[in-house]
């Protein structure tokens, strides 16, 4: 058969309704806008989110007879879809006013120094171009490292009892981390005061313990339900291959479930990383740069965020948004790691 | 009783004592202290009574096809072979399993080792996924800390017997999940090849392939059963005529599944001595 020359041939989308949607769109978002400006003018609603609840109100509406055009059916189908698009929006506002506001304020505090320099020379309420938080986040690093260090092996052990040994007391032990994970955590800070501070004094390491019965039912129930997701024919045939449980376990079912056991554990330091209540009956504050676990109090960011706060004055509050700022970005980092290791298993 | 608990009750090389003893070693080989067999074995699901009474000798170094309509405990049989049947839960048995003359059930018995004699491959693929083929391969030893001197040539020589090594050989180091359905099935029986099993229990290793890959795998069994005991469960009639040297034709009539004849595959498939064993073969039911 001889080659012949093929005619060019678009792809093209016939499914897709362009044109048509926003032909719509601008006339209805146009009638809306002027409908809210009347109705902010000639009513008490005012300010943004005022407007806001003025604007979605009239988008209803109009959407509402633009779809009458069509039939009742339509308009109804209209008016949902914008109902359940306004509620999305209205949730997302929150979210976003609440990270631009931390980034906002905490930028007038944040300079070169501010992770350079501690605050052992500075006062809350100096001048933004002295001192810093890299106390704070090593303080915050090295409590959280420990506080890992206990939690996860327990918490990824706790799950291996409840889905691969599936002892007689696995229910039991569900149960009690479920419940573990109601624990408030100023009450998880007081019993560690009772237990380590009193008579010893604040610590890092008991400050470490407090976040680590936080964090504890998050990494066991996560890990849970990563372990669970392994199919169970992989157990089968290593039995059948004649590996011990022992084997099994560490050698097949938990190298599979890695990226999810690495989420697992993020998830849980995300989950203490900007814990307070705890913090402040155990490892307490200082203004110093130490790595020391014991023996004297440790910063965390957390603190310096509420040292700050109680200080008050407007450049302390300053100083409390930029360590808030710092925090967000650091779990924000934690979860991006965490989303990427689980997305790597998919994969 | 009827006839077909008489014929559970003898086992299936009653033909072959009727031979010259020591005769033909293409025959029966050597049963008993050598090879697998059960005697008077029951399974129970809770108060569900799936199997009665079944006595089998698998002679050694041949295949033995296990046939019968789906739910009639072919495959409950075969994991009660590796003792595979305990991990379900609320599963009883009765009646005893030796494997080389030695009950498997006895107190006492190290089961991962009696495990790493019996290998079993499943009806569905299932490669380590964290593994590449090679570490797929190797995987039982590692299990069971088995050490290996040359591991290559075992690889190789895995890989060979079930009939791999050319399509694989030069991405040894890709992950198992790479391979096509059928070249995974091959994958893990050179995976239980591995560990040198002197029985493979395999459990409809062909429903999930397709036909191309379904005749390698039959290749591979006939090939593999020159020195290993071969224990087959299959739907497929014609793989059963195919592959096994002896057949066993297991029914259930709503009650428990029972042994309805026990035979050479030659003779299951042209002059069985029970009218259902007739029926099933040439397609009449199931």
């Amino acid at each position: 058969m001889t080659t012949t020359v093929t005619p060019t041939v678009t792809p093209r989308r016939p499914w897709v309704n362009r044109g048509k949607t926003l032909k719509d769109l601008i006339p209805t978002l146009l009638i809306a806008a002027a409908l809210a400006a009347l109705i902010v003018n000639f009513t008490g609603l005012a300010g943004p989110l005022g407007s806001y609840v003025a604007f979605v109100a009239a988008y209803l509406t109009v959407s509402f007879f633009f779809g009458l055009r069509h039939d009742k059916i339509k308009a109804f189908d209209k008016v949902m879809t914008t109902l359940v698009s306004a509620g999305f929006f209205t949730a997302f506002i929150p979210w976003v006013s609440i990270l631009f506001t931390v980034f906002k304020r905490g930028a007038e505090a944040v300079y070169w120094g501010y992770f350079t320099s501690d605050m052992s020379i500075t006062s809350g309420d100096d001048e933004l171009n002295m001192g810093g938080l890299s106390h704070a986040i090593v303080g915050s690093g090295i409590i959280l490292l420990i506080a890992s260090l206990i939690a996860i092996p327990f918490g990824i052990i706790t799950a291996i009892y409840i889905t691969e040994i599936k002892g007689k007391l696995s229910g039991l032990v569900r149960v009690m981390i479920q419940s573990m994970s109601g624990v408030p955590s100023i009450v998880a800070g007081l019993f560690v005061f009772t237990v380590l501070v009193t008579g010893r004094g604040f610590s890092a390491i008991s400050g470490a313990v407090a976040l680590s019965i936080l964090m504890l039912p998050t990494v066991a129930r996560t890990a849970e339900e990563v372990l669970k997701l392994i199919p169970e024919d992989l157990r089968t045939s290593a039995y059948a291959l004649g590996a011990t449980q022992t084997a099994t376990t560490f050698r097949i079912v938990l190298p599979a479930a890695r990226a999810g056991l690495v989420t697992a554990s993020m998830l849980g330091v995300a989950r203490v990383g900007g814990e307070t209540a705890p913090l402040i009956m155990t490892s307490f504050y200082l203004a110093n740069f130490s790595t020391d676990t014991s023996g004297h109090p440790l910063a965390s960011l957390p603190m310096y965020i509420y040292q700050n706060f109680t200080n008050g004055t407007d450049l302390a509050l300053s100083r409390a948004w930029g360590g808030a700022a710092v925090l967000l970005t650091l779990i924000f980092i934690i979860f991006t790691i965490a989303r990427l290791a689980s997305g790597r298993a998919k994969g | 009783m009827d006839d077909a608990t008489l014929k559970t009750g003898s086992n299936m090389n009653t033909d072959s004592h009727t031979a010259p003893q020591g005769g033909n070693p293409l025959d029966e080989g050597h049963v008993g202290i050598n090879g697998l067999q059960t005697k008077g074995v029951h399974v129970w699901f809770n108060k569900h009574h799936v199997l009665e009474d079944i006595s089998l000798d698998f002679p050694a170094n041949s295949v033995t096809g296990l046939i019968g309509p789906s739910g009639c405990g072919k495959s409950t049989f075969l994991r009660v072979l590796n003792r595979m049947h305990e991990f379900i839960p609320g599963a009883a048995m009765a009646g005893e399993v030796f494997l080389d003359g030695k009950e498997i059930y006895a107190p006492g018995v190290d089961v991962t080792a009696m495990r790493l004699k019996v290998g079993m491959v499943f009806q569905k693929p299932n490669p380590f996924p964290s593994m590449t083929i090679g570490q797929n391969v190797l995987a039982g030893l590692k299990l069971a800390n088995i050490k290996v001197k040359d591991k290559d040539s075992l690889l190789e020589e895995c890989l060979t017997r079930a009939g791999l090594w050319k399509e694989v050989k030069d991405r040894l180091k890709t992950s198992g999940g790479s391979l096509s359905g059928g070249q995974q099935q091959r994958l893990c029986i050179a995976r239980a090849l591995a560990v040198k099993p002197d029985v493979l229990l395999m459990d409809e290793p062909c429903s999930a392939l397709d036909p191309a890959s379904t005749l390698k795998v039959e290749e591979t069994v006939v090939q593999l059963s020159s020195d290993m005991t071969i224990v087959i469960v299959t739907h497929n009639m014609q793989q059963a005529a195919r592959v096994s040297d002896h057949c066993a034709f297991f029914l259930s009539d709503g009650g428990p599944g029972v042994i309805v004849e026990a035979d050479r595959t030659s003779v299951i498939f042209s002059t069985p001595s029970d009218p259902r064993t007739a029926d099933y073969v040439q397609g009449r039911f199931g």
